[in-house]
């Protein structure tokens, strides 16, 4: 596994500043939107000239994967993304922007024989993608996976976040009292999900991803679909709430969903297992923000290392959560990460340390 | 895993043209989009006002989950997989319009909803009450294998009692639908073959 985000170029520098609670969130002007807050990688390198910033931002997470591997008939090749290249629009290009033109180009890149797979299903994409994955897998379509996830800071979002009044004007605060928004990010991510459990770090025991049926720009009220995609993904797994060590949210910091976040926890008997929102240090990274969590998740669970919830001083969600407010090393065996998103989508996946 | 598993019912919608397992239900002739799909809704004597301000891939892909779903009890479990080509860049470039033009910017979150792939989905599980299973792949041609592993995963899984799968691409005037849904009884096999030919032909 691997990631590419404001806060380094790969896993090793993500994890260093993770541990120093660096924030990659800083002032930046995105088109017409001057001096806000967004977390935007810095220095991207230029890897090859044809390539779109997003796709370099992709290349480069999946790079390090492919290095030694051969790549068959029956490997897979997933991609995860919103937006893609989105800002080809603004210069009238719409084919271009098409998300499967960017992941044929991708796939191009490294040689895949699989025809590319392309999941774009809101916020909880990068999350579904490794579901998808494991899904094919258990079905024979492949016996591997690369799933690679990613979405870049465009105008395009940030103008319609905007227009949501979700954006915070300051850096994020997940389920603190003074939330008031998402901070945009941009990320990518990229992982290989195999059947084989020789040298895996984790096996992925159970899954869900259900829909909330109640409203296309809202989380349900009572978290009904985030709760039925945990107790679905519990019920394959064979454990109960309480065998979870960690818990790490969505926690975007808009006032509905870290509520709603709180209330399918409570409602599912989870409320004193340790919880962190990622977003404090990545912002909210959409397409990729799924997998990039599951990502550190993973390393949490490899360190026996809990990261805390940056942007959070007091509690201001009606249902107890624990979050984790500062570095902790506990013993840590199974973890639980979430997702939700637009369209009243939600994905659960409960991941379980094999090795290390 | 081994019990066999049925496409029950099918729906297309191509052409200003609305059928159901082969049956043409509506046809509207030469008009645009717009106009076809609302005389279509109106035919079908729904009261859900919510329709008129869906984008026009929720407004295609609400329509031809109506027709199929309708008569339907117990939708709560029926998961939902759908594909296309163009996700929802007919509505990107909508949204893109409004921002285009630093002097007159004007981005709605009424547009803006609009702009990621899986809404229109999300409204199909709205109107039916389908708290249930959902995904949206994009890719340059329905891919068949890709959706019938998935779907039989669903049901094999038992993380769904039926699956409602299927195309739904629009942009500008360039429109196709075709939904079907599997499910454990019924007299078309779901097989890879069977439902390329669906969505293909």
């Amino acid at each position: 596994m691997n990631c590419v985000t404001p806060l380094g170029l790969d896993l090793q520098h993500n994890w260093t500043a993770l541990l120093e609670e660096n924030t990659g969130i800083d002032v930046h002007t995105v088109g017409s939107f001057e001096n806000i807050y967004t977390a935007k990688i810095k220095n991207l390198p230029t890897v090859q000239p044809d390539l779109t910033y997003l796709e370099t931002m992709l290349y480069l997470a999946l790079k390090p994967l492919i290095r030694s591997k051969i790549l068959h008939a029956k490997t897979g090749f997933i991609l995860s993304t919103t937006k893609g290249n989105i800002d080809f629009l603004s210069e009238g290009k719409s084919e271009e922007a098409e998300l499967n033109k960017l992941a044929v180009k991708v796939a191009g890149l490294f040689g895949f024989i699989t025809a590319p797979i392309v999941v774009s299903h809101a916020c909880v994409s990068g999350l579904l993608a490794v579901s998808v994955a494991k899904r094919l897998i258990q079905m024979g379509q492949f016996d591997e996976v690369f799933v690679l996830a990613g979405d870049k800071v465009s105008e395009f979002v940030i103008s319609g976040f905007n227009a949501f009044q979700a954006m915070s004007a300051k850096p994020c605060k997940p389920f603190d009292a003074e939330r008031d928004g998402v901070t945009l990010g941009e990320a990518a991510g990229a992982i290989l999900v195999t059947k084989s459990p020789e040298h895996a770090l984790v096996e992925i025991v159970g899954e869900g991803a259900i829909n909330d049926a109640n409203h296309i720009s809202g989380p349900s009220r009572t978290g009904e679909g985030l709760y039925r995609s945990i107790s679905s993904a519990l019920n394959e797994a064979g454990i109960d709430a309480s065998a979870i060590d960690f818990i790490s949210a969505h926690g975007t910091a808009t006032s509905y969903n870290d509520e709603m976040e709180a209330i399918a926890f409570d409602r599912l008997g989870m409320h004193e297992i340790p919880v962190n929102s990622l977003k404090g240090y990545y912002g909210h990274t959409l397409g990729a923000s799924g997998l990039l969590e599951l990502i550190v998740s993973i390393l949490s669970l490899q360190h026996n290392k809990l990261i805390p919830t940056k942007g959070f001083v007091s509690r201001g969600t009606s249902k107890d959560v624990n979050i984790i407010t500062q570095k902790m090393d506990v013993p840590l065996t199974y973890m639980l990460k979430t997702a939700s998103g637009f369209g009243g989508s939600n994905a659960a996946a409960i991941l379980k340390k094999v090795n290390g | 895993m081994d019990s066999p598993l049925y496409i029950s019912h099918y729906c297309k919608i191509e052409k200003g043209l609305i059928s159901v397992d082969g049956n043409v239900i509506f046809h509207a002739g030469e008009a645009q989009f717009s106009d076809f799909i609302k005389q279509a809704f109106k035919y079908q004597q729904l009261d859900y006002p919510k329709f008129y301000k869906m984008d026009n891939l929720s407004k295609l892909a609400f329509l031809s989950a109506e027709v199929l779903l309708r008569d339907e009890e117990d939708k709560e479990d029926i998961a939902l997989v759908l594909a296309n080509k163009s996700g929802s860049l007919d509505t990107d470039v909508k949204h893109q319009e409004s921002i285009q033009d630093a002097a007159n910017f004007y981005p709605s979150p009424a547009v803006f909803v609009y702009t990621l792939a899986n809404i229109c989905g999300g409204e199909i599980s709205i109107r039916h009450g389908m708290k249930s299973e959902q995904v949206f792949f994009v890719s340059d041609a329905f891919d068949a294998t890709t959706i019938f592993n998935y779907a039989t995963y669903l049901l094999a899984s038992q993380k769904a009692k039926k699956v409602l799968c299927g195309w739904v691409e629009l942009f500008e005037e360039n429109y196709k639908a075709v939904l079907y849904l599997v499910e454990r009884s019924g007299t078309k096999l779901h097989t890879i073959n069977n439902i390329n030919q669906l969505v293909k032909n």
